[in-house]
């Protein structure tokens, strides 16, 4: 078995090796292809962290008057998490705590920690922060608190509704980029698959002395076919390794505006962390691109 | 061992027949000789024979096989028993002599510590193992279809069949690849020749199929070339 798999791989690359010129174009091709794909592999990564990030911004916040006593926040808080499926985490954020994130917001404002000093009693109110696992479910978890935390307790419930609309905004872009990279993607590796097709049609061409002979001396069908489609994988396998060899150094030059777009998102590890599932995505595309086009020349132009 | 049963060959919907009503039986071991002048049918035999092409009528049996009804992922392992030779020897230039028979090998998926001694034995079964090395433009037009037949022979087949091997060589070489032929048969081999060389024929004192327009005209136990 291990004999006729050498033999295999050794025919197909003689193949690749005489026509090395129209192999290097055809890998050309199918690595525009794989680096379309590449992109929305990496865009969608930024685009999703994107999203993640600002879905993370976004809460409901009820805000309490100053002389409500915690213990009343608490079982508020409890009624909630106890009936409202959509919530996903409470947190309760006391006076003490307010102030402390308030004075380290503005730790670098002078006037603002004046004024403090000066006020002397803490001004803030305790809150509690409703976060949901889905920004549509914002909207109802705002109106079910109207209707059930008393007038009297309440400061304010906030709900911030331009979030939602760039929120929006934001994940249709995301969708549309996406949708126009596929399509395009799709249509290149149409390309790709007729220019390696055609390539495979010139090997089987230039081999037909030996595919002669080889039907001649009863070479089973496999040793006939599997070199064409040997080369198919061949043009798939290095192409995908190319491409993923480039994206390296690009993801280490586009990662620092990546984390400026969204902070607290790092581009090269997140592509470290997916390497290997990055790596075996592009070369199943680029060897099914190379196998498809082997098939098809195999199926027309090269009966047993 | 091969039987031709009622086969008929036509082409173009049924505008020229290169065969028409055959029928005849090659037993084992034997020399046979079909004989006819071009397009008499002579190569069409040898296509039906290995499965390159279907009879329009008819039954081709090979051993255990009935040719007309196999499916293509089959014909290989009927071609493995029968070993053929062309007038253009169709030799890869780009290997020499002993590669263009370890070829055959190879691709036939035999294990490669048994390759050397199998391609040497048929090397030397042709008389040509000093130029085992040499290219085909090396080599002249016998030692060139002698390299075809041990290509032809390497696998041990059950049938040798040589379709005009002699139609491109002078009268030495011709003598000298019929000799060995002779000699394949008499090991054993059953070889089937396709020829319109009279001399040939006479020499060999064998059976004889004499075909004419797609018909068997003459089937003789020891003929001669009859000019018709």
């Amino acid at each position: 078995m291990f004999t006729n798999l050498y033999r295999l791989l050794r025919y197909s690359f003689q193949s690749f090796w005489r026509q090395r010129l129209l192999s290097m174009a055809t890998m050309m091709v199918i690595l525009l292809v794989l680096m379309v794909f590449q992109g929305i592999f990496v865009f969608g990564a930024v685009g999703e962290a994107a999203l993640t990030s600002i879905k993370e911004k976004i809460d409901v916040s009820v805000f309490f008057n100053v002389d409500v006593p915690e213990d009343r926040i608490l079982d508020l808080r409890r009624q909630i998490e106890g009936e409202l499926e959509e919530v996903r985490e409470i947190t309760y954020i006391s006076k003490d705590e307010a102030l402390n994130q308030f004075k380290e917001r503005h730790k670098s404002d002078e006037a603002i920690q004046q004024a403090l000093e000066e006020l002397g009693d803490n001004p803030l109110s305790a809150s509690l922060n409703i976060k949901t696992d889905e920004t549509e479910q914002l909207p109802v978890v705002a109106a079910y608190l109207k209707n059930i935390v008393p007038e009297e307790v309440v400061d304010e419930i906030s709900y911030n509704e331009d979030n939602k609309a760039v929120i929006d905004r934001l994940t249709a872009i995301i969708g549309v980029s996406e949708f126009a990279g596929l399509i395009l993607a799709l249509f290149l590796a149409i390309v790709a698959i007729l220019v390696a097709f055609n390539t495979i049609l010139l090997g089987i061409y230039s081999n037909r002395d030996e595919v002669a002979i080889m039907r001649l001396v009863g070479a089973p069908n496999v040793f006939i076919r599997g070199p064409f489609v040997g080369l198919g994988v061949i043009y798939g396998f290095l192409t995908a390794t190319l491409v993923t060899l480039l994206t390296i150094p690009l993801v280490y030059l586009i990662s620092p505006y990546a984390t400026l777009f969204v902070p607290g998102f790092d581009l090269v590890a997140w592509f470290w962390g997916g390497f290997i599932w990055l790596y075996l995505g592009q070369i199943g595309i680029g060897i099914s691109i190379g196998v498809i086009s082997s098939m098809i020349a195999i199926n027309r132009y090269l009966s047993i | 061992m091969i039987y031709f049963e009622d086969v008929s060959k036509e082409y173009g919907g049924g505008e020229y027949a290169a065969l028409r009503d055959i029928t005849f039986k090659i037993e084992p071991k034997e020399f046979v000789s079909i004989v006819g002048k071009s397009g008499a049918g002579k190569s069409t035999i040898v296509r039906l024979l290995i499965g390159e092409e279907k009879p329009t009528k008819g039954r081709v049996v090979f051993g255990e096989y009935e040719v007309n009804t196999l499916r293509p992922k089959e014909l290989p392992e009927l071609r493995r028993q029968v070993g053929v030779i062309f007038q253009d020897f169709r030799l890869l230039p780009t290997k020499n002599a002993y590669e263009n028979v370890a070829f055959a090998l190879e691709v036939a998926g035999v294990p490669e510590r048994d390759i050397d001694d199998m391609v040497r034995e048929a090397l030397d079964l042709v008389g040509l193992s000093d130029k085992a090395d040499n290219f085909v433009h090396q080599l002249s037009g016998g030692e060139a279809q002698r390299v075809a037949l041990a290509r032809a022979m390497v696998n041990h087949p059950k049938v040798v069949v040589a379709d005009e091997p002699t139609g491109n060589l002078d009268p030495l070489n011709t003598a000298d690849v019929i000799k060995v032929l002779e000699q394949i048969n008499q090991l054993g081999t059953t070889v089937i020749l396709t020829t319109h060389n009279k001399d040939v024929v006479d020499r060999l004192g064998k059976r004889v199929i004499h075909l004419d327009g797609g018909r068997i005209i003459r089937d003789a136990a020891k003929g001669k070339y009859t000019l018709a």
